[in-house]
């Protein structure tokens, strides 16, 4: 399959062989073998669920494979952990950094390896030094004496690569790095990442973003629901030969979900140009009742920040908000829910559920009001909301009185959901509703959210999983940059030449042409930078 | 965690499987059932005994229940020592003033005045109430000083010294009432009221709690109030016991008070709390202060004893993972 360079008497910078990994009931990985060699970018490519992120994983030794060997840079690694991993010279640079803002750059690159004076002080002047040469050598431009609070996401992004760098990694693993980068920081980092691919660090990068996989990998590996699908070089993916391994065949179930005609009624919420602090810009949109609209678009293309404006999380600097046909002033949270309007957010744990808290209160907490009398909570009040709305959404526990956080991720996210529902909202705003969530459970919850428009309920969703997007709404807008690049119709996805009956490929055919909208709209994005 | 472990069923059957959740109760028994068979010669047993214990705690289980809503809230007050010193003074100089109606007035306001202030500082300008509170610990302390010359303000008004804190209805005394009154609308505050669910769901997970509509920084607000003004009110029975007000009293109170809530049980990290088992833990310091003098420790071993027991109850209390 596609392999390169693999037979030679030379050892791979990585050779993962056999992998398999369990976590409960579900297997994440099944026998995937993956290679990458010194001297290369490889791209790891898959959606949400194929097993990216479970091998990277296993390769720095925060999870430990069921089967399989590990090998990196010619040693086979007999115990995996993370010291291990890092022992054999592999590196991975997070989404979220890992830098301390408050000491400097030179400080962070030097953090537990500090350089001592003759007394065993702590040596800055040789840090800073050290470091400079560093910088000088890798040709990176940054101030080894700035405090790294002070720099931009690209200078830090930078600096956490030269600190892995500096600790003699071989194997860098880039997970989503440009995700917070402007233009022209991704840039520096590609000349960056070219340079040390010269000097023969094996490099695995990992993004959604087809047209920067297409200009900075040299070969790619595509994993889907925990199978390698193929390993080849870019010059034999073209883009859309990649998506279509990454798409694959669909066994989510989410092609049935049934779409029951629901009749679209008046306009429900009205967005007029509005616009937040930075994101969301000019954006006009309405959500008729009986209506799910998606937001589609990469991570930062100011999805989220526009559900938290609707929901009153971050203010709206201008434009006017209409939730019935009545502008409405929304200045937090409270606004919001007396306006009708209700979020589940994207950050479970800590802005959905509140984890050691029981199923009930959890599921009463914006109903307070209600279930109680002259300030006394109601306990029969609320079991009947618990009960209810645990019966309703199927929620799994083994008591209403049994704290959230025993319950699974679906569940949790039922209760977040239920929460909403007690507390009867028209408007309903779900970020990323099936983020960390079984696929079971997913599709349980897209129905959910169908089941919601037949109560003539309008809804807003966010989901970087584009097949749930088309099996969930009516219409989807592509966002970037904080705009609305485009708004299309759920029909329009659709192909007629398949038919009705053919659900399955239909979503893969949808998913395929919104996918292309995506795209189109990020070069777009890139043209206008370039100008 | 071992679900089919049969000592652990037994364990569930006794009611003793979550001990470490009911240390506090466990503790006051045994710690009860030693003193009361080590120090029965001394007197330990003596109703007159028990009851002192109840009159020493008192104060410090009426600013301890507070401070119960404060640590739920995943806030902290320290000031509630020195509001309590200060509300003494002003109750004092009031009732000198303007005779005892007026004096209660002027000792509960002096608790709000604080709270409103701390609140403020704490939920508006974002200074963490353990830096407000601690800052006002020492203003309340410096004010009551000022106020009252550093010298006792004497209380001639015995209506007023019988119903805070001096007297007694047979046996009974008034303090226990305070105590037990006070306990019994914080806890059902707590548990059964809306404000009560706001104040732990503040406490659990603030950005949860704020997306769900609560408005924390009003809980976290009102919550300051009630405890300085459970602080004034712990001054104001500390002067009606005494017949005077002084700046020293209730100097040192907020330690002791926080340690009551945590021994019973109460997160000092926030979203859990009861305010049953604050007061058993007012009451085991009490009863190991107690003891520890009838045993004729000197002060300073004393001092060395009850910091052992408190952290001994606490590391037993703790979860381990």
């Amino acid at each position: 399959m596609g392999q390169s360079g693999s037979v030679s008497g030379k050892s791979h910078a990585v050779a993962m062989r056999g992998i398999t990994k369990h976590f409960g009931g579900v297997q994440a990985l099944f026998g995937v073998d993956f290679e990458v060699e010194a001297g290369e970018v490889h791209a790891l490519l898959g959606g949400n669920g194929a097993g990216k992120s479970t091998i990277l994983k296993v390769l720095n030794g925060v999870h430990v494979p069921d089967e399989g060997t590990i090998e990196i840079c010619g040693k086979t690694i007999a115990s995996p952990s993370p010291e291990a991993a890092r022992d054999a010279g592999v590196a991975m640079i997070f989404q979220e950094m890992s830098l301390i803002p408050s000491l400097t750059v030179a400080q962070n690159v030097f953090l537990t390896r500090e350089a001592k004076t003759g007394f065993g002080l702590i040596d800055d002047r040789t840090a800073e030094r050290k470091a400079r040469e560093l910088f000088d050598l890798l040709d990176v431009d940054v101030n080894p004496r700035a405090l790294v609070a002070d720099l931009g996401a690209g200078q830090k992004q930078l600096t956490e690569i030269v600190k892995a760098i500096s600790q003699d990694a071989r194997v860098l693993v880039l997970d989503e790095p440009s995700t917070a980068l402007s233009v022209s920081d991704v840039e520096r980092l590609f000349e960056f990442l070219r340079k040390l691919k010269a000097q023969g660090v094996a490099i695995i990068y990992v993004s959604h973003r087809m047209d920067e996989i297409a200009r900075i990998a040299d070969r790619a590996t595509i994993l889907r629901d925990g199978r390698r699908v193929i390993t080849a070089p870019l010059s034999e993916l073209p883009i859309d030969t990649m998506i279509e391994h990454i798409v694959g065949k669909k066994s989510r179930g989410l092609s049935d979900v049934a779409r029951d005609h629901v009749e679209i009624g008046e306009p429900l919420l009205e967005l007029v140009r509005v616009s937040g602090q930075h994101k969301p810009v000019d954006v006009t949109l309405t959500v008729h009742r009986g209506e799910v609209v998606g937001l589609a678009g990469l991570l930062g293309s100011g999805r989220s920040s526009l559900a938290r404006v609707i929901a009153g999380i971050e203010p709206h600097v201008k434009g006017e908000i209409k939730v019935a046909g009545t502008p409405v002033q929304i200045d937090g949270p409270q606004d919001a829910i007396r306006a009708r309007i209700a979020l589940v957010p994207e950050a479970r744990a800590t802005q959905g559920i509140i984890a050691a808290h029981s199923v009930a209160s959890n599921l009463t907490l914006a109903v307070l009001d209600q279930v109680s009398s002259g300030g006394v909570v109601n306990r029969r009040a609320v079991e009947e909301v618990a009960d209810h709305q645990i019966g309703h959404l199927a929620i799994k526990t083994a008591s209403r009185d049994h704290a959230v956080l025993t319950l699974s991720g679906g569940n949790q996210q039922k209760v977040v959901i239920g929460k909403w529902l007690a507390a009867d909202p028209d408007i309903f705003v779900l970020d990323e509703p099936t983020a960390g969530i079984d696929i079971g459970s997913k599709s349980e919850i897209i129905r959910l959210v169908r089941d919601l428009t037949k109560a003539g309920k309008g809804i807003v969703m966010i989901s970087s999983e584009l097949s749930e997007l088309l099996a969930a709404c009516d219409r989807i807008v592509v966002m970037s940059e904080g705009r609305p690049a485009g708004i299309y119709d759920r029909h329009d996805l659709d192909d007629p030449a398949l038919p009705p009956e053919d659900a399955m490929h239909r979503l893969q055919a949808a998913e395929q042409k919104l996918q292309f909208h995506i795209q189109e709209a990020l070069k777009r994005q890139g043209a206008t930078h370039a100008n | 965690m071992p679900t089919n472990d049969p000592t652990r069923a037994l364990l569930t059957r006794l009611g003793l499987a979550n001990w470490r959740q009911n240390i506090i109760y466990i503790g006051f028994v045994v710690i009860f059932l030693i003193f009361a068979v080590t120090l029965a010669d001394k007197g330990f047993l003596n109703p007159n005994n028990l009851l002192n214990i109840v009159r020493q705690t008192a104060m410090i289980a009426v600013m301890a229940i507070a401070m119960t809503f404060v640590l739920s809230s995943g806030e902290i007050d320290l000031s509630v020592g020195a509001v309590a010193g200060l509300a003494s003074v002003t109750v004092a100089m009031a009732i000198d003033a303007g005779g005892m109606i007026f004096g209660i007035v002027a000792g509960l306001a002096t608790g709000l005045a604080v709270g409103v202030f701390n609140g403020l500082l704490t939920t508006h300008i974002g200074i963490p109430s353990f830096l407000t509170t601690l800052a006002m610990m020492g203003i309340a302390k410096g004010v009551a000083m000022w106020i009252s010359d550093t010298a006792a303000v004497p209380i001639i008004e015995p209506a007023y010294s019988w119903l805070f804190g001096g007297g007694s209805i047979g046996i009974v005394p008034v303090l226990l009432l305070w105590m037990l009154g006070l306990g019994l609308i914080g806890h059902f505050v707590l548990k059964r009221t809306t404000f009560g669910r706001r104040v732990l769901a503040t406490g659990g997970g603030e950005t949860a709690a704020r997306y769900s509509g609560i408005d924390t920084a009003s809980v976290k607000f009102r919550v300051l109030i009630i405890s300085s003004t459970a602080a004034a009110l712990a001054g104001m029975l500390y002067a009606g016991r005494l017949q005077s007000g002084r700046f020293q009293l209730g100097e040192g109170d907020e330690l002791s008070v926080i340690a009551a809530a945590v021994l019973g049980g109460t997160s000092l990290f926030g979203g859990y709390g009861t305010v049953v088992g604050t007061i058993v833990g007012a009451l085991m310091i009490g009863l190991i202060n107690n003891g520890l003098i009838l045993m004729g420790l000197e002060f300073s071993q004393q001092l060395i004893a009850r910091g052992g027991i408190i952290i001994l109850a606490v590391a037993l209390s703790q979860k381990r993972s």
